[in-house]
């Protein structure tokens, strides 16, 4: 376990690399000069693109403002032009000025608790709706709940979120409209505020993970090692809960894995459909006002957080499969 | 079932029944294991054949029994150069084959064909059987007289196929059916050499027998020599003129049928022979070896002589040298065991079962105390 | 060491009462293509301590008939009919929870593939307490124990130690030894091993048939050993039953079967396997054709469409009427008993020595 743990932090150690050398040269180098864009759009004052440029370290070798920009992250640096900004330093945006840490830190405890939150809901309904499938399997329940699975799979976060809120927030008033969690000072309102956005965010999940999780557990069902543990008389329930289902587990959390992406994207679509203000809301903000560093900065800390769930994903898959733990 | 084997292409002189078709020597493979904590790199090997020689005659059987991991289909992909051996040489009708390519092996490879086990997977499901039987002449540009759909026809009669059954798919026969389709493949380049690997252990013990008589006519009729790769040791026994024992990536023994299976000298023959079932329950004249545990693994395998793990008479000198194949006092000629100290020639019932396995021995004794 | 002696015969208990009774059973299951027939109308019986062999070809149900003996075939497309008395307990109708209770405790399984009947999500030594515990009511230490003691017993070498490793830690030997301490941790009075040892070496397999017999002399068990080898149950077995097509076509002690067949099936069989000591000039006896689609069974005699003797009853009979199997030795064939025996002395027997 160990071992394998250390390979996987390694191999993202060197996908992060990757990721930030790509991001890097993709905005600085590539598309437009950025000191242009900081001058403005009808700047031809050459000087002063070249003051900026200095100012910004643009004119030093690729590779070193990217080495700075790397140091910069883990133990902060003074910009070229002598202001300082501490760690994590992802710069300075353009836009306000200011350095894109406090921005960013203020932003994602948002999205983690929907991108949490969300993923909690869904796993549970769709796993225990598959699971359910599973165990009626043929019968009127899996019937139902398969032709509910196919609506839920047509249905948008944007569409039913104004009506959820309309109808749960506005006329029943049995949940809060959704509002940006502050989890030090109010655990216990941001917990009500996350209630309808995860649960609204999880219906785009349901109908996969229920189908998915209903074919999976027949297809365990249907294992040797199942008709083994029948066989030694271990009642049908059991079999289901300790044999079936973590031979589905295994294949879930896989699956998990690989929809990590679309759960960040899930949490910023439902973020704009409430109004809340997370790494999403940032991002769009950034790219209105043409804000390459901020924009560059959201989009490293998403993938970063992105790769550092999938370890723990790939550590829970382990936990659960001893063929990989000790391999 | 009429014999029609019209060798329409004109056919190569044949070696003399008798000459050396093919020759193999300190032929080794190792499958690299690659792994390693941060880099991979290469961490050890399977030694899946690791230094073995024999020949196979013109015409003549030559069958490999073992138990599975041994290196028995290693041996056939290599011999028929499908592999690429880490070291030693094949020869082939005289001409070193060993690291041939493709364009050089291309005369050769229409003489050397292989059978393989599942005959499920082995056809191309979407291909006609037609095409399928076809398809060596295509590849190898061979224009039978009277046309090669001609050729397939006679060549599925020869195999007991309805020749009507041209068009049909692979799908639409059962599995002795599809290993004669097999069978006609491999035929119809007119092969002096074919690698039969497991070719019945995946059918029904009724069609086995089917099978086994169609490739022994094709053995007799045709002169075809055989390299015989299975697991029952009745069979290859049925099949085979002369014998070669595996265990783990070595021969521990060859010779002609009757020394291996009347006066086998190597332990681990002994014990093979004492394991095989018979259907008789009147057998009791044989005798009792029972070893204890399994195969080692390929990966690291024991040194000096690899079967010491498991051997009665293992000595501090198998441990240290490798004992080499060679022909022991009172063998055959031909009969060549790797073994310090070898077994009587007999496989006649001793005074005491060798019994090794440790739950055996424990319930055993008990009973034979409680007598 | 000696070379152990079958204890005698017991007496059956209560007279004719069998341990085990099988009579008229049929099996079939509704599929997209029609009705699988995979038993049809199959009838043995198994005394205490003894072994019976179920021998025949892929799909012949052997599987299925003993799936059955245990319920467990999924009732939503499985029709089961026919009687299964085990100790004197009807098992065709029982209910789920009836069985639950007898599966693993009275009644055990070995199966084929280790690999993928153990689950490897789980220690060894847990999936061996398991059953354990469930029936006997152990503590999970007591469990524990008792799951050592059984791999010692099936001789695992540091049972202490290898009991909480998983089956892929395990190599093939040594996961059927563990198949085999996980079948008998309750001391059942029925062992079923489906095929136990197909998937293994000879030598191997020669270890673990010789475990299931040591171990059935210490306990007293009786078995069902299902196996497509004659050879596997000419040292094992003492009754035999052949299956063709989901009936039994013939019934007899092991020698009979061996020494005596009088089914042309058992003929075909015998002929088709070669022996370490025949002559190698006989060519083999293959049976002709291959097994019948069980969606659509051969009318009359299932085997009549290979068989070479059905000119010999003559007429129809053999394409039209169904031949019964008789009580105890026997076989379900139309040929009269003197034709049987002139026919296996004359044709039969000279081809297999
Ligand atoms: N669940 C099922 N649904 C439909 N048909 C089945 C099912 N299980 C078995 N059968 C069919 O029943 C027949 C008998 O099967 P069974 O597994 O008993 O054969 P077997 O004698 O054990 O063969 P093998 O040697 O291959 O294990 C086969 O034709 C098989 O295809
Ligand atoms: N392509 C391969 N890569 C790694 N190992 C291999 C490969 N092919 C065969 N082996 C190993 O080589 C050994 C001999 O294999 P094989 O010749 O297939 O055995 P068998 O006697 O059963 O036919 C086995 O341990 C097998 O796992
Ligand atoms: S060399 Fe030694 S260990 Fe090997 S088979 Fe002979 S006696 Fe046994
Ligand atoms: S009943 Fe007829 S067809 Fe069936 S086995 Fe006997 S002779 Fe052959
Ligand atoms: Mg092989
Ligand atoms: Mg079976």
């Amino acid at each position: 376990m160990f071992r394998f743990l250390t390979r996987r932090v390694l191999g993202a150690i060197v996908i992060l690399f990757l990721i930030t050398a790509v991001t890097y040269f993709l905005f600085f180098v590539l598309p437009s000069d950025p000191a242009q864009l900081a001058c403005g759009k009808n700047c031809s004052n050459k000087d002063l693109v070249s003051a900026i440029h200095h100012r910004m370290g643009l004119d030093q070798p690729v590779y070193q403002q990217y080495f700075d920009y790397i140091r910069g992250i883990f133990f902060g640096r003074n910009m070229p032009d002598g202001q300082n900004c501490a760690a994590p330093c992802f710069g300075f945006s353009f836009a306000n000025d200011q350095p894109i840490w406090p921005l960013i830190s203020d932003r994602y405890p948002t999205t983690f608790s929907l991108a949490v939150g969300g993923s909690a809901a869904f796993l549970v309904i769709g796993v225990g709706l598959g699971m359910l499938s599973a165990w009626q399997q043929g019968k009127t329940f899996d019937r139902v709940a398969s032709s509910i699975s196919l609506l839920g799979n047509s249905v948008q976060i944007y569409f039913i979120g104004p009506l959820a809120i309309a109808l749960f927030a506005d006329n029943l008033g049995w949940l809060d409209h959704g509002h940006d969690p502050t989890w030090t000072s109010d655990p216990i309102g941001s917990l009500n505020g996350l209630v309808l956005p995860c649960l609204v965010m999880s219906v785009i999940f349901w109908s996969n993970y229920s189908r998915q999780t209903r074919s999976l557990m027949v297809e365990q069902m249907a294992e040797d090692h199942i008709r083994t543990a029948r066989a030694k008389g271990m009642g049908s329930k059991y079999v289901f809960y300790r044999y079936a289902l973590r031979g589905a587990a295994a294949s879930i959390i896989t699956i998990f894995g690989i929809d990590l992406g679309s759960v960040f994207g899930g949490a910023i679509i439902t973020e704009a459909t409430f109004g809340l203000h997370g790494l999403g809301n940032l991002a769009v903000n950034a790219v209105f006002s043409l804000d390459l560093p901020l924009e560059m900065a959201v989009m490293i800390f998403s993938a970063s957080a992105i790769v550092i769930f999938n370890i723990v994903v790939d550590a829970a898959y382990a936990l659960i499969d001893p063929r990989i733990r000790l391999a | 079932m009429t014999e029609q084997t019209t060798l329409d292409k004109v056919p190569a002189p044949r070696p003399e029944t008798g000459e050396r078709l093919l020759e193999v020597t300190g032929l080794q493979k190792y499958f690299p294991i690659h792994g390693g904590f941060l880099v991979k790199r290469r961490i050890g090997d399977v030694r899946a054949v690791d230094g073995i020689d024999f020949h196979i005659n013109s015409g003549e059987a030559l069958g490999m029994v073992g138990e599975s991991g041994c290196g028995k289909s290693t041996t056939g992909r290599l011999v028929t150069r499908l592999l690429e051996p880490t070291a030693g040489s094949v020869k082939y009708a005289g001409q070193d084959i060993t690291h041939q390519n493709r364009k050089q092996l291309a005369p050769i490879r229409s003489e050397i064909q292989m059978i393989f086990q599942d005959p499920y997977a082995s056809l191309n499901p979407r291909q006609t059987v037609g095409s399928i039987i076809s398809a060596p002449m295509e590849i190898n540009d061979v224009n039978p007289a009277g046309g090669r759909e001609r050729r397939v026809r006679e060549l599925l009669e020869i195999v007991g196929l309805n020749p009507e059954h041209y068009n049909r798919f692979p799908h639409e026969f059962s599995g002795g059916q599809r290993q004669r389709i097999g069978v006609a493949r491999a035929l119809s380049l007119d092969p002096k050499l074919i690698v039969a690997d497991e070719p019945v252990s995946a059918l029904d013990v009724s069609i086995q027998a089917q099978v086994v008589n169609l490739l022994q006519k094709v053995q007799k009729e045709l002169g075809i020599a055989f390299l015989f790769i299975a697991h029952d040791l009745a069979i290859v026994r049925h099949f085979s003129q002369r014998i070669a024992v595996m265990y783990l990536g070595k021969i521990v023994e060859i010779g002609d049928r009757d020394s291996i299976y009347n006066r086998p000298r190597h332990p681990y023959t002994h014990a093979l022979l004492s394991a095989a079932p018979e259907a008789d329950p009147d057998d009791d004249g044989r005798e009792r070896i029972r070893l204890a545990g399994d195969v080692p693994s390929p990966i690291n395998p024991p040194s000096g002589c690899r079967f010491r793990t498991r051997c009665w008479k293992a000595q501090d000198k198998c441990a240290s040298e490798e004992p080499p194949l060679l022909q022991i006092g009172g063998n055959k000629d031909g009969h060549l065991t790797a073994c310090h100290f070898p077994e009587e020639p007999t496989t006649e019932s001793r005074g005491e079962d060798i019994v090794l396995d440790p739950a055996l021995v424990a319930i055993e004794e008990a009973a034979t105390e409680e007598d | 060491m000696t070379t152990l002696t079958k204890p005698e015969a017991q007496p059956t208990p209560q007279g004719s009462e069998h341990f085990l009774s099988v009579r008229d059973l049929y099996v079939q299951f509704a599929t997209e293509d029609g009705t699988v027939k995979a038993v049809d109308g199959l009838s043995f019986d198994l005394d205490r301590g003894k072994t019976l062999g179920i021998v025949g070809e892929s799909g012949s149900g052997k599987s299925v008939t003993n799936l059955a003996i245990l319920g467990l075939h999924n009732p939503r497309n499985t029709t089961i009919a026919g009687e299964i008395m085990l100790d004197g307990q009807e098992l065709t109708g029982a209910s789920e929870r009836t069985l639950e209770k007898l599966r693993g405790k009275k009644m055990a399984m070995v199966f084929q593939d280790s690999l993928t009947a153990l689950s490897p999500y789980y220690t060894v030594g847990r999936q061996i307490a398991e059953p354990y515990m469930k029936h006997t009511g152990a503590s999970k230490k007591e469990a524990k124990a008792r799951a050592v003691e059984m791999l010692g017993r099936v001789g695992i070498p540091h049972p202490q130690s290898r009991v909480d490793d998983y089956p892929h830690q395990f190599s093939g030997g040594m996961r059927q030894r563990a198949m085999i301490a996980m079948a008998l941790v309750c001391d059942p009075e029925l062992v079923i091993a489906d095929e136990p040892t197909t998937a293994l070496d000879v030598t191997v397999q020669a270890q673990i048939l010789d475990l299931l017999k040591d171990l059935q002399q210490e306990t007293g068990t009786s078995i069902i050993l299902i196996t497509h080898d004659l050879g596997v149950i000419a040292n094992t077995a003492d009754d035999v039953v052949v299956m063709y097509a989901g009936r039994a076509v013939e019934r007899g002690t092991v020698r009979d079967i061996l020494k005596t067949p009088e089914h042309p099936y058992a003929w075909g069989l015998l002929g088709s396997i070669p022996r370490l000591s025949a002559d190698v000039n006989v060519p083999l006896a293959p049976i002709p054709g291959s097994p019948p689609s069980l969606l659509n069974p051969p009318p009359g005699c299932p085997f009549h469409p290979r068989c070479a003797f059905a000119e010999t009853v003559g007429g129809d009979r053999c394409r039209t009427e169904r031949p019964q199997l008789p009580d105890g030795r026997g076989s379900a064939c139309h040929l009269t008993v003197d034709q049987k025996r002139d026919i296996f002395i004359e044709q039969i027997q000279p081809r297999l020595r």
